[in-house]
């Protein structure tokens, strides 16, 4: 196991923080929790640019191979910078199609993935909703051993994180059934589960970071509010959180490059820390923040809104645990 | 664990592996806190030492076997998996032995690290004092000069190991007038049966004389005694405090051997147990498997060259595996319902008491090595470079 990155992987991490930091990203989170997907899509393609969606899908399919160290690299700065979106649906929906063994479908929607030219929605275990299913351009329902593909869905519903928007995805044609489907529905999650921890870690970073930067500014009684032990001790708590959660996170990746027996519990490992420490730092952000964390028009509070609907989806904190504890 | 060590780190894990196998007792010593767990426990680090076991990372000549810190890194997973002693020699070999190592001189190695690896002198911590605990650097045991040698008089308190060790290292106020507080000490190693020695046992908090106060009244002891320059002993001591609270004295064997067979003890009855409880395990699981690659990760870089080094990064790792060694514990003592009260020396005590000694333990940890509200002051400022406050 390496656990240390190469110079390529940390520029690439690099060079995506550069470039998110550059794109206004508040503004099109904002325009994506009112249904306005325009931004966000242009977002996406250069993200496709940069070479993120890629990480998903393989060569032969226009990709770079499903990578999953950068792809843990990448979905950290995605939640650094709070893009709004099915990321993680998408990659988790490339890593189905790869391994359904469907040369049609994979054909079909991976180089357009690659390319940042396909949104696609997965709705795969737990939970009724799709995750943006009137953003997608297909939504992909997996169900015990089938899977549909559908256009259609229910109406949208409102989140915790108004730029989380969910809807019931309705009628469908099956497109593949069989134990290939069950088989690659469970690598599906495992991916997304990894893509939703680093999400979750980077939103955990952003959040702790800005926090810092105020407490830093912010003076009450003639003085910063960072000096007092209250404070630096409940951000102290919260980077612990975050330092400990990372080298899970990268453990996970590695070994779902590997294809390791140990991956499922590894990775379950990584999305309870991950998600607990994103999680941890939004309540640590809002609460040193005070009255003005608690208002919509803070830009924070799209990073704030985001810690909860994360550390929940794709396997709730219990689920993980349990899996955890199955070996 | 899917580290790719080398053919070499393999060879030796295996080897480090059939030999405890061989020799690990297979009913637990006495806890060491005790006479008879002490003794028991000295003689476990003479069999250790006599097979190149007790000291693995140091050089052949002292008695180690020159292993790199990944390989020390094995040995200790190894051994706690293996279900060893804990290690009676720990102050010496963790907190002294580097810094003889960085700060002593030829002789001093010579003549300490020896019968310090092989368990003849054991090394007790003298650095609190009843008035300077967190605050060190308020310390007020003097050092004064004399011919060929110093005078060592006051008071040291919280003293591990002391209620039974041979000898002790700790700082003295040699230049009272020194302008600042961290100015002005000096690092000595003294004999615990010197004359002008009083040791008088502290029970913890389960009676047990986990530790002493030292009074000291004119007691000499030479200049070969002292490490590194006279007036130093500030900067030399935070060299070694530094290792205290990261990566050598805690190493994750501990804790991932600790986590393995808390998870087999909820396996054993699940249904039981409940779902809040399984959760708390899984976390504990969770906690030692980031402990453990952390600490790799953090190898691995030092490894590589990058110095970082240990810092205020030690500081992160003290908070977390202090409390991690809690859970851990508390999550058993749970687990085993009206069981989990019992003393570790109760005849019926599950696993020989190991819980019970292992929780008592772990009570201390957030308490010493710096409490965990220094470290959290350490994180605040100089990781997260929040301002300085009054305490």
């Amino acid at each position: 196991m390496r656990f240390l990155l190469t110079d390529e992987q940390r520029d690439f991490a690099r060079a995506l923080d550069g470039m998110l930091g550059a794109s206004g990203t508040p503004a099109v989170v904002r325009a994506w929790a009112a249904g306005e997907h325009k931004p966000g899509r242009a977002l996406w393609a250069r993200l496709a640019e940069a070479g993120v969606f890629g990480l998903a899908v393989p060569e032969r399919h226009g990709g770079a191979g499903l990578l999953p160290v950068e792809l843990a690299l990448s979905f950290t700065e995605l939640g650094r910078h709070a893009v709004p979106g099915p990321l993680v649906e998408t990659v988790a929906a490339a890593a189905f199609l790869e391994r359904l063994g469907s040369d049609s479908l994979a054909g079909e929607w991976l180089p357009r993935i690659a390319a940042g030219e396909a949104v696609l929605s997965l709705c795969a275990g737990a939970g009724p909703y799709a995750l943006d299913a009137d953003a997608a351009d297909a939504v992909l329902v997996v169900r015990g051993d089938t899977v549909c593909r559908t256009d259609t869905h229910g109406p949208v519903q409102t989140t915790l994180d108004p730029a989380r928007r969910v809807a019931r995805p309705l009628g469908g044609t099956v497109v593949a059934r069989g134990p290939a489907v069950t088989a690659a529905a469970a690598h599906a999650i495992e991916v997304a589960r990894l893509a939703t921890a680093a999400q979750s870690l980077g939103l955990g970073r952003a959040l702790l970071a800005a926090t810092v930067s105020y407490v830093k500014q912010r003076t009450q009684f003639r003085v910063p509010i960072g000096s007092f032990q209250a404070v630096k001790h409940r951000l102290a708590d919260t980077l612990i959180a975050l330092e400990f959660a990372q080298p899970l996170v990268h453990a996970a990746a590695l070994a779902v490059a590997a294809g390791a027996p140990s991956a499922g519990r590894e990775v379950a490992a990584a999305k309870v820390a991950a998600g607990e420490a994103g999680h941890g730092a939004a309540r640590t952000a809002l609460q040193l923040h005070g009255a003005l964390g608690y208002t919509e028009e803070l830009d924070l509070s799209l990073w704030i809104r985001k810690a909860r609907p994360l550390r929940d989806a794709w396997g709730s904190p219990a689920d993980c645990r349990a899996r955890v504890l199955t070996g | 664990m899917d580290l790719e060590f080398t053919a070499a780190d393999e060879e030796f894990r295996a080897e480090a592996r059939a030999w405890l196998a061989g020799h690990v007792p297979a009913t637990p010593l006495p806890s060491l806190e005790t006479a008879e767990g002490f003794a028991a426990h000295r003689e476990w680090e003479h069999w250790l030492a006599a097979d190149r076991w007790s000291v693995v990372s140091w050089p052949e000549e002292y008695g180690g076997r020159g292993a790199s810190l990944l390989q020390w890194l094995v040995f200790e997973e190894e051994y706690y998996a293996a279900g060893a002693p804990g290690r009676v020699s720990q102050n010496g070999i963790r907190l002294l032995a580097p810094t003889l190592f960085e700060h002593g001189t030829e002789e001093q190695r010579a003549r300490v690290l020896g019968p310090m690896a092989r368990g003849e002198v054991i090394w007790a911590q003298a650095w609190s004092e009843p008035e300077s605990g967190s605050d060190l650097a308020s310390l007020r045991s003097a050092a004064v000069r004399t011919d060929g040698g110093w005078l060592l008089s006051g008071q040291k308190t919280w003293s591990s190991r002391a209620a039974f060790a041979d000898r002790a290292f700790g700082l003295f106020r040699s230049d009272p007038d020194a302008t600042r507080p961290h100015q002005g000490l000096t690092y000595l190693m003294f004999p615990l049966d010197a004359p002008g020695v009083t040791v008088r046992p502290i029970g913890r908090l389960d009676g047990k004389p986990a530790f002493a106060e030292l009074f000291l009244d004119e007691v000499f002891v030479p200049d070969a005694e002292v490490i590194g320059e006279p007036g130093q002993g500030w900067r030399i001591a935070m060299s070694t405090a530094g290792k205290e609270r990261g990566l050598t004295l805690r190493s994750p064997g501990r804790f991932t051997a600790a986590a393995e067979r808390l998870t087999a003890l909820w396996r054993e009855a699940p249904e039981g147990a409940g779902p809040a409880l399984g959760d708390r395990v899984a976390d504990a699981w969770i906690g030692a498997r980031a402990y453990q690659l952390f600490t790799y990760a953090h190898a691995s870089r030092i490894v590589a060259g990058d110095a970082g080094g240990l810092g205020a990064e030690s500081s992160l790792n003290k908070v977390f595996w202090s409390e991690l060694d809690i859970a851990l514990h508390e999550t058993a003592l749970d687990l085993l319902g009206p069981y989990g009260m019992l003393a570790d020396d109760a005849d019926e005590a599950p696993a020989h008491g190991s819980w019970a000694e292992g929780y008592t333990f772990s009570l201390a940890g957030p308490i010493y090595a710096g409490t965990n509200e220094i470290q959290r002051d350490i994180i605040a400022e100089r990781l997260l470079g929040l301002p300085k406050g009054r305490r």
